[in-house]
């Protein structure tokens, strides 16, 4: 087992590193290069010699590529272009607001999906999971801006209940700072809870149909000794799948709803960033978002070989 | 004596998904007395598991019970409230299901597993469930009955789960136990030990049994009564005894000839060996490998014109994989085949359309062999085209000449293979490698997955083909009474090596090679008593519950071998005896020790 | 062997699988399916003859107020620039859904050619592209596409091909295993002890029994493909203005909504249309048959 592990923490280790590759790789696929993207193509020679000189563009691309990796490590990274601030004071504060957002969705959305496929999974064929199904199928169709714009329309602007817009200071109280991340919460988990539960769906009717459930009902064992001690362990390594990959999908759907709410996170910070062809910046948030994303597939398959007695016990 | 089970009038409906309900089991009566074991005997679609299941009060999703009374001591099952019903179920009626290896939960120790009917229920604590357990494995002949339920399913052989299955289903000393299908999984070998454990069991424990079976000779070991079933209606019923030698109705007939008795000696094919360079076909040490894995080691075979040779052995003993070799779709480690005397290259790439055409390769399942996507016009047309390059015109009439040389109508060129049943896939399956006209066809289990009726109509048309076409088979099965009956000689394979060959009377009567004894012995025979019979026998008594080990040095059989010679067979390979010409035996036994058998003492002695 | 034989053997094992026969040509379409089929072809329709359906011309502006709401002239009301929202809307599918297919198009073609050669392939072909698969979906994707088009700068066939490049890591994956599925089918080992080339084999053997899962696919990619165009266009990343599509739409009238204008609720509204019909259409493609579970279990 242990070695099981190791070795998909190896993998685990391997992508993050041709992540990384091909994070540095995107802007170097740049015609020109990014000194001349930021001064533009009328600048004077000079001048962007100098800003060359400045980025340490000058360098080959393997001495770049080792001089930012080094950095990532230690936390430098690096000088946006746009401000000429440190990236990483940038970052902070976004960062948190981010995880904050990320966080309280997923506090709400996974046990919410989890019960709502078991729902559905129990029910299979009735009207229920088929309501549920296709109520589950519209809400992944509906793009998330469609769905914080309509949130928005009705909340904020026809009900007045809620700001349409967050305001996310430090100073502000508890009960500011909760209604602030409302409508976005909701976005979110939206979009995450009808993945999820669709896939645990699934994995419980897989769990379900099989010969050994069928065997648990004619030992005479009620249905919920069946759900929780026969059907459970065995779909559990999918549904932690699920709920793994969903938390990844979150780190996509944060760019969306934060630029849609104007919610001053992460992803924000990186759109803007890539509007203003600001490479350090992306490159940087970039990195962040995708080590999340694979350390997060990451624990989910250790976890999962985690909870397979055939896979526990191998040698 | 009060009937413990009585069936009236059971009616069950099924339904396809999408589809409506239709009737599939239509009308049964039956009962059973405490004690007593009915067999339900039927084919695929006859409707004897849903009979089974639903003396549980249960049904498979899809189907119904939609009429009809099911009274287990005087109580109507289909009429219990869920509670009830739920414990009825493990304790007054268990069930032993198919395949074991599907039916425990992967994620749960065995014990918790066995264990759980009897706690349930409050017949017994955790303590005393495990040690009832522990006695259990005992009677159930398992190896370390105190530790086996401490495992995991998955570490388990598929023998000793079967067993362990019933284990569970006996946890709580049931009145019913329901057996369905519990050894068709296995081999034969592994299957005697099944049936053994259950018969003792079960006139131990005197307990009643539906045992569900296909196979008539299985069903004669344990039965009382037997039940005769066709498309849910029933047939015959009758005791065991009157069903097996005095069969009334013509479908119970048809299910009887279909099975095939191991035949009397029949010196016909026996003929001298002609030189080695005038076989159609010869393998010469041949080795074969999946990857590092030495699935064939240092096989001779070879196949002359107009004959067939069956190859025999148990799952895992590399008999498809030789077909693969000499096909050419698994090149050979080392070994080279010839045909007609000259070495053909070991893959399909290196060989000439000219070569392939002459070897051509028929698959066990017609399900996944043919395309579900071409109509049999295009499976049938494209050898004619790729071999023997004719225009379209050529290969539909051609294509028409093939279907009814397999006694299939014209009209099939226009179907899907989804359209066909089985036996017709297994034909049209046939017709493909016919197209090719070959001179050797390789037919890999092929009548495996047929129902025996079906089986026995494809075996006769192979060999009416044989007559009229003049090809070899090479003929792979498991079923060794197929082989008998059809095969002019027999390989025996174990452990990737050829344990013994020759002609076919040859090979089924004395000097045996001691696997070859014990497949013998281990093909039921259609009469009751042989199973009390051959438990008797020595081969039945020593290591047939042994697994298959595959090992480079000595005798594969070593393990299990009754009269193996410790020191000798485990580290040299077997010297190869010829009691006549054409007949081998691999074996470190004389001929005249292999004839009169040895004396287990003797060998206990020596060892 | 007598014929009469073969008709009596044969007739003992055909009954049942005849019926199951006549159940497996049940393709009934449901209401759902019905109506998701009415939606997309109401699209393809729009699209198709947009300068023929619309009243005005995208770029024109029918008002000198912004946001107006429903009147006679413009029965959707206003954007933000006065411009007619149903003629925009129109233009917009144009824009959306012809985007979106030749992204998909193009990522099905390569999608689908790499993960059969991977497959059929062995060795280090296979390696080489499925682990710089492994790698591109190592991201999620719409940082993939943040940090390409970060680096690149936005265009149109930029947003392209940075869908088909996304899009076609999925169609790789699953072509790659349908294949490999398909490959070790007996059909296929029979193709191949003939003696039958590469080509035949792919074309004729493993083609036509991957289409159906292939095809279902499709429609999941091509809706992927909507929504993600659609999605980068909101960010101000995807179709520059002037020129339209339902995310730019969105994304321009965002705004108006805090003034209770509804003008970015239609463009969004219509995305959600497409997708769920052609979701919902998959849906029913792939699960017409009921699932298999014990009903004691779901009473």
């Amino acid at each position: 087992m242990t070695g099981l592990i190791f070795r998909r923490l190896a993998i685990g280790l391997v992508t993050m590193w041709a992540v990384s590759l091909l994070v540095f790789a995107s802007t170097e696929i740049l015609p020109g290069d990014v000194a001349e993207s930021i001064l533009g193509k009328e600048a004077p020679d000079d001048v962007i010699a100098a800003m060359r000189e400045r980025l340490g563009l000058n360098e080959p691309a393997h001495v770049r590529y080792w001089d930012w990796l080094s950095g990532l490590f230690v936390g430098d990274l690096g000088v946006s272009l746009g401000s000429g601030r440190e990236i990483s004071e940038l970052i902070d504060d976004r960062l948190w607001n981010t995880v904050r957002l990320a966080s309280v969705t997923a506090i709400i959305a996974v046990p919410l999906a989890v019960i709502l496929g078991l729902i559905s999974a129990m029910r299979a064929g009735t009207v229920m999971d088929r309501s549920i199904s296709i109520g589950t199928l519209c809400m992944i169709s509906l793009p998330e801006f469609f769905v914080a714009a309509l949130l928005v329309y009705v909340f904020a602007v026809q009900l007045r209940w809620l700001p349409a817009l967050p305001i996310v200071r430090p100073d502000q109280s508890l009960w500011s700072s909760l209604t602030s991340i409302v409508l976005p919460v909701m976005t979110l988990t939206f979009a995450v809870l009808a993945h999820m539960a669709r896939m645990t769906r699934n994995a419980v009717i897989n769990v379900l149909s099989s010969a050994y459930v069928e065997m648990a009902l004619l030992k005479g064992v009620p249905n919920w000794r069946i759900i929780l001690f026969h059907a459970f362990p065995n779909a559990l390594s999918p549904i932690i799948n699920v709920i793994a990959l969903n938390l990844a999908y979150l780190v996509a759907g944060v760019v969306i709803v934060e630029t849609a709410f104007g919610y001053p996170g992460l992803a924000r910070l990186m759109v803007d960033a890539v509007g203003t062809r600001d490479v350090p910046l992306v490159q940087a948030c970039g990195m962040i978002f995708c080590a999340t994303y694979v350390l997060l597939n990451l624990l989910a398959d250790v976890l999962s070989i985690l909870s397979n007695p055939r896979l526990r016990t191998q040698k | 004596m009060r009937n413990l089970l009585e069936v009236k009038n059971l009616c069950v409906q099924g339904r396809p998904p999408g589809g409506e309900y239709v009737p599939i089991v239509k009308g049964i009566d039956f009962s059973i007395k405490p004690g007593e074991v009915l067999a339900l005997i039927g084919e695929s679609g006859s409707g004897k598991s849903t009979i089974s299941l639903s003396t549980m009060g249960y049904a498979r999703p899809g189907c119904r019970i939609s009429k009809g009374e099911v009274l287990l001591n005087g109580e109507d099952v289909l009429l219990l409230d869920k509670q009830s019903r739920r414990n009825l179920r493990g304790e007054k009626v268990a069930y032993v299901a198919q395949s074991a290896a599907a039916s425990f939960n992967p994620s749960l120790r065995i014990n918790k597993q066995v264990t759980e009917a009897p706690t349930l229920h409050g017949i017994m604590k955790e303590d005393e469930a495990v040690n009832h357990a522990v006695e259990l494995y005992k009677s159930l002949d398992l190896p370390n009955p105190e530790t086996i339920g401490k495992r995991y399913p998955h570490q388990v052989s598929g023998g000793q789960l079967q067993r362990l299955m019933a284990a569970m289903a006996l946890s709580c000393t049931p009145d019913l136990l329901v057996l369905d299908e519990p050894t068709t999984a296995l081999d034969v070998t592994t299957q005697i030990e099944v049936l053994k454990a259950f018969k003792v069991i079960i006139s131990r424990e005197n307990t009643a049994a539906i045992y569900v079976s296909h196979d008539l000779a299985v069903v004669a070991q344990v039965a009382d009564q037997i039940m005769v079933l066709r498309n849910g209606e029933m047939v015959e019923q009758g005791s065991t005894e009157q069903i097996i030698n005095h069969p009334r109705h013509e479908y119970t007939k048809t299910l009887m000839s279909a099975v095939r008795q191991t035949p009397p000696c029949d010196q016909a094919h026996e003929e001298d060996q002609a030189d080695a360079d005038s076989h159609l076909l010869g393998v010469r040490n041949l080795t074969a490998a999946y990857g590092p894995v030495t699935i064939l080691r240092d096989v001779n075979v070879v196949v002359d014109k107009m004959e067939t040779i069956g190859v025999i052995g148990e799952s895992g003993c590399g008999k498809s994989t030789m077909a693969r070799v000499i096909s050419g779709i698994l090149p050979p480690v080392v070994g080279e085949i010839r045909l007609d005397g000259s070495v053909l290259p070991g893959a399909v790439k290196g060989r000439s359309r000219e070569e392939l055409k002459r070897i051509q390769f028929v698959f066990q399942m017609a399900d996944v062999a043919l395309n579900p996507r071409q109509t049999i016009g295009k499976i049938l047309g494209r050898p004619l085209k790729f071999y023997h390059d004719m225009n379209p015109a050529q290969c539909k009439e051609r294509v028409g000449e093939l279907l009814e040389l397999v006694e299939l109508p014209r009209e099939f060129a226009k179907r899907f293979p989804g359209e066909l049943s089985g036996g017709q896939k297994q034909r049209v399956n046939l017709a493909r490698a016919l197209a090719a006209e070959p001179e050797v066809i390789l037919c890999d289990e092929v009548t495996s997955a047929l129902d025996t009726v079906v089986a026995a109509s494809v075996i006769r048309l192979l060999e009416s083909l044989q007559e009229r076409l003049g090809v070899s088979y090479v003929f792979i099965s498991h079923d060794l009474s197929t082989v008998a009956a059809f095969a002019d000689r027999i390989v025996v394979l174990y452990a990737g090596r050829v344990v013994e060959q020759g002609p076919t009377s040859r090979v089924l009567s004395p000097p045996f090679h001691p696997y070859t004894k014990l497949l013998l012995s281990s093909v039921p025979e259609l009469r009751q008593g042989w199973l009390e019979d051959v438990a008797e026998t020595q081969e039945a008594r020593s290591g047939i519950a042994r697994d298959v080990t595959l090992s480079a040095v000595g005798c594969p059989f070593t393990d299990r071998c009754p009269m193996s010679i410790k020191g000798v067979c485990d580290t040299q390979s077997a010297p190869i005896r010829k009691p006549v010409a054409g007949h081998e035996i691999a074996c470190h036994r004389e001929i005249e020790e292999l004839i009169t058998g040895v004396n287990l003492a003797e060998v206990s002695a020596s060892a | 062997m007598t014929p009469d034989n073969a008709d009596a053997s044969e007739a003992i094992d055909s009954p049942e699988e005849q019926n199951s026969n006549k159940k497996r040509d049940n393709l009934s379409l449901t209401p759902v399916a019905w109506v998701s089929i009415l939606i997309i072809v109401f699209w393809v329709v729009v699209a198709v003859f947009a300068p023929v359906l619309a009243p005005f011309d995208k770029a024109d502006m029918v008002s000198f107020e912004s946001f107006k709401v429903v009147d006679e002239a413009s029965f959707l009301g206003t954007d933000y620039l006065g411009r007619d929202v149903l003629s925009r809307i129109i233009y917009g599918a144009r824009m959306t859904l012809g985007l979106a297919l030749i992204a998909t198009l193009i990522s099905f073609t390569t999608g689908i050619v790499l993960g059969f050669v991977a497959a059929i392939s062995p060795g280090w072909i296979d390696q080489v592209l499925s682990r710089t698969v492994d790698a591109i979906m190592a991201f999620p994707s719409i940082m993939l596409a943040l940090i390409i088009i970060g680096g690149v700068g936005t265009s149109l066939p930029v947003v392209i091909l940075t869908v088909a490049l996304i899009d076609a890591t999925r169609v790789f994956r699953l072509s790659r295993a349908l294949a490999l599925d398909a490959s070790v089918m007996d059909y296929v080992v029979v193709a191949r002890a003939r003696g039958e080339g590469v080509n035949w084999i792919m074309l004729h053997e493993i083609l036509p029994n991957t289409i159906t899962p292939l095809a279902a696919e499709f429609g999941v990619r091509y809706t992927f493909a909507i929504l993600f165009i659609s999605s980068l266009s909101f960010l101000g990343l995807g179709v520059q203005p002037p020129g339209a599509d339902w995310g730019v739409m969105v994304k321009e009238n965002l705004q108006g909504l805090l003034y209770g204008a509804p003008a970015a609720l239609i463009p969004a509204a219509c995305i959600g249309t497409i997708s769920v019909a052609i979701n919902l259409l998959v849906d029913w493609f792939l699960h017409r048959s009921s699932v298999m579970i014990p009903e004691e279990l779901t009473g």
